[in-house]
């Protein structure tokens, strides 16, 4: 359990948009108990102009919303070294702080910037981390994620995801009855959100592909569900050849080349896949029940999907060399849209638990144990997304009349909301690591 | 959409049924036999009729009796099952579809919110495709028939209620062409 705990203390969901643009901000609903005291200094200013960016700012916060640190209010510092010449540190032991992150941000040749910073144990008086990252004026924000990233590395021992992305579906209602419906890309704290797609039809299922370059969607622009990917640099999208009927729940295999899909041209939805350099279609489900919500094993070799064969909705395993199939969820009378873990162990889904009534709530089952636990208390959460190093579900809820995104450690202690200042949002999906 | 293969719809229908856990739904039900528009009482001899939807007796269906029609069909939570009370205007707009070879519908199958996006997808299929079936079964051809599901992305009622998702929970019946 004690991994568990590290694992869920893990992950930064969700921060403070700074910029004035971004349409998500996140607030800590629940705190975790002792977690680390970190200072985050402001960094110094040496490049003669002013940026755009307060990179301590956009540190201080992944750490503090991953849930693992507790930053110091800058009011409290004592003192605001940029340099190790200047860092004194019975300043920081008498302020209580484990570790301080210190930084300066100097030009280089050719108008581009150099971040320097490094990280020390104040107990120990010793340094752990001492960097330079290059960025541009216009890349300050992911140099401050880098910094995130490599100072939860070191002192959690786990991957950092702070400079992962989000996409996810809003839907606003216009005044004439019309509605507009966008697929937004931010950073995984919400900043820098940007419009990639925008409809007034419905969007839906977003998916990423595992090197970050593309996302399979479902849009209704034509009248009808049909599967679209879009290249993510560019732009450019192509729709996948649509069928009659349903198009829909694209899920893409680890090694990109395939797609997993749900398709009712036969008479009922199916799981077929879809091989993207031949355009063979290969249809893996036979069975007069819903066959729906493909996802993939990590390691390609089999598919969990949502049936309801059995009477009701529960999440099956297809062995894609040997067609095995094994029901994967016994607990509770509706389990739908699984995702699984990239180590494979653990199993998010929504979950409808036998005395719910109509509370639909996300749960993860370890796959080793078969043991389930229910990580959210809302009632009204479907869509799960798990971040890439495993510690964090991102999913959708309401929040009074509204759609709102919301996050949880795998084992549901550490719990965020993102109030959403316009629309409805849904479906969060959460990308891989990212180059 | 087609049913593809006739005794493939049989079987599921029967599927259906028997998950439904209702002891007879047949397609071709005696009108006689269906309630009007609030009714829950059995066939007792007497037909009511709502301000939605008359029954029609005559065997031709005028498009002016289309009006008459419920056009909007309700579904229980997680079900696909057409409704007793619902089968009359859907026979009348079967012969109506039978006698005007031109015409054509097309039939939305939604789900409320509740549960996930593309379960509910298959869901409002379901249902369309239920509808679709019982068109077809009274005389309908399949290509005056197009099935089509929306899932829960256009509720007719916005709300977390159980009357907003009863309200969702639905197939229209939309004509192109009469």
């Amino acid at each position: 359990m004690v991994r568990i705990r590290q694992l869920l203390t893990a992950l930064t969901l969700l921060l403070l948009a700074q910029l004035a643009q971004a349409e998500l901000m996140v607030e800590v609903t629940q705190g975790v108990e002792a977690p680390t005291p970190v200072a985050v200094v402001p960094f110094g200013n040496e490049t003669g102009s002013a940026l755009a960016e307060d990179l301590a700012r956009v540190v201080d916060q992944d750490l503090e919303r991953s849930g693992f640190f507790a930053t110091m209010a800058r009011e409290n510092m004592l003192s605001f070294p940029t340099k190790r010449e200047d860092l004194y540190f019975r300043d920081w032991r008498v302020s209580n702080m484990d570790y301080v992150v210190i930084g300066r941000i100097e030009s280089s040749p050719a108008g581009q910037l150099s971040v320097g910073f490094e990280l020390y144990d104040v107990l120990r008086e010793q340094r752990l981390l001492a960097e330079q990252v290059s960025a541009t004026a216009s890349s300050l924000r992911d140099a401050a994620h880098y910094i995130a990233d490599r100072v939860f590395e070191q002192l959690t021992g786990l991957k950092g995801a702070f400079a992962t992305k989000i996409v996810y579906v809003t839907a606003e209602r216009l005044g004439d009855g019309k509605q507009r419906y966008r697929l937004q890309l931010a950073d995984w704290d919400g900043a820098r959100a940007q419009t990639i797609l925008e409809s007034s039809q419905p969007i839906m299922s977003p998916a990423w592909s595992m090197d970050g370059s593309k996302l399979a969607y479902v849009s209704f622009e034509t009248g009808r569900p049909a599967i679209y990917v879009q290249y993510l640099a560019s732009g450019k999208r192509e729709r996948i050849q649509s069928f009659p009927g349903l198009n829909g729940a694209p899920a893409w295999s680890p090694d990109g080349n395939r797609l997993a899909l749900v398709l009712s041209r036969d008479g009922n939805p199916e799981i077929y896949l879809l091989d993207l350099t031949t355009r063979q279609l290969q249809r893996l489900t036979q069975h007069y029940a819903i066959d729906t919500e493909p996802a993939w094993a990590p390691d390609g070799r089999s598919l969990i999907f949502t049936s309801d064969r059995g009477g009701q909705p529960q999440i099956y395993r297809l062995g894609l060399e040997d067609r095995t199939l094994e029901r994967l969820t016994f607990d509770g009378n509706y389990n739908a849209r699984g995702r699984l873990t990239q180590d494979g162990r653990f199993l998010a889904m929504v979950h409808r638990s036998r005395g719910g009534g109509n509370d639909f709530d996300i749960a993860v089952q370890d796959l080793k144990t078969g043991r389930l636990d229910i990580i959210t208390r809302s009632g009204m959460a479907e869509s799960p997304s798990i971040a890439p190093n495993g510690s964090v579900v991102i999913y959708a809820t309401q929040e009074g009349t509204r759609g709102v995104l919301a996050a949880s450690s795998l084992d549901g202690r550490v719990q965020f909301r993102m109030p959403v200042e316009r629309g409805d949002v849904r479906e969060p999906a959460w990308s891989p690591y990212l180059r | 959409m087609r049913v593809v293969n006739l005794s493939k719809a049989v079987a599921l229908t029967a599927t259906l049924v028997w998950a439904a856990g209702c002891s007879t739904t047949s397609t071709t039900t005696d009108a006689a036999g269906a309630a009007g528009a609030g009714g829950d009482t059995p066939a007792s001899g007497v037909s009511t009729y709502g301000v939605s939807g008359g029954r029609i007796d005559a065997t031709t269906v005028t498009a002016e009796d289309l009006k008459q029609l419920r056009s909007v069909f309700y579904f229980d939570f997680d079900k696909a099952v057409v409704h007793q009370e619902d089968l009359a205007d859907l026979e009348a707009h079967a012969r109506y579809l039978s006698q005007n070879p031109s015409a054509s519908v097309r039939l939305e199958g939604h789900a409320d919110e509740r549960g996930t996006r593309e379960y509910n997808m298959a869901l409002g299929e379901r249902r369309a495709r239920a509808v679709e079936r019982l068109l077809v079964v009274n005389g309908a051809g399949d290509a005056q028939v197009e099935s089509i599901s929306f899932g829960e992305e256009k509720p007719a009622v916005l709300g977390h209620s159980p009357d907003a998702w009863s309200k969702n929970r639905r197939v229209e019946l939309i004509y192109q062409s009469k």
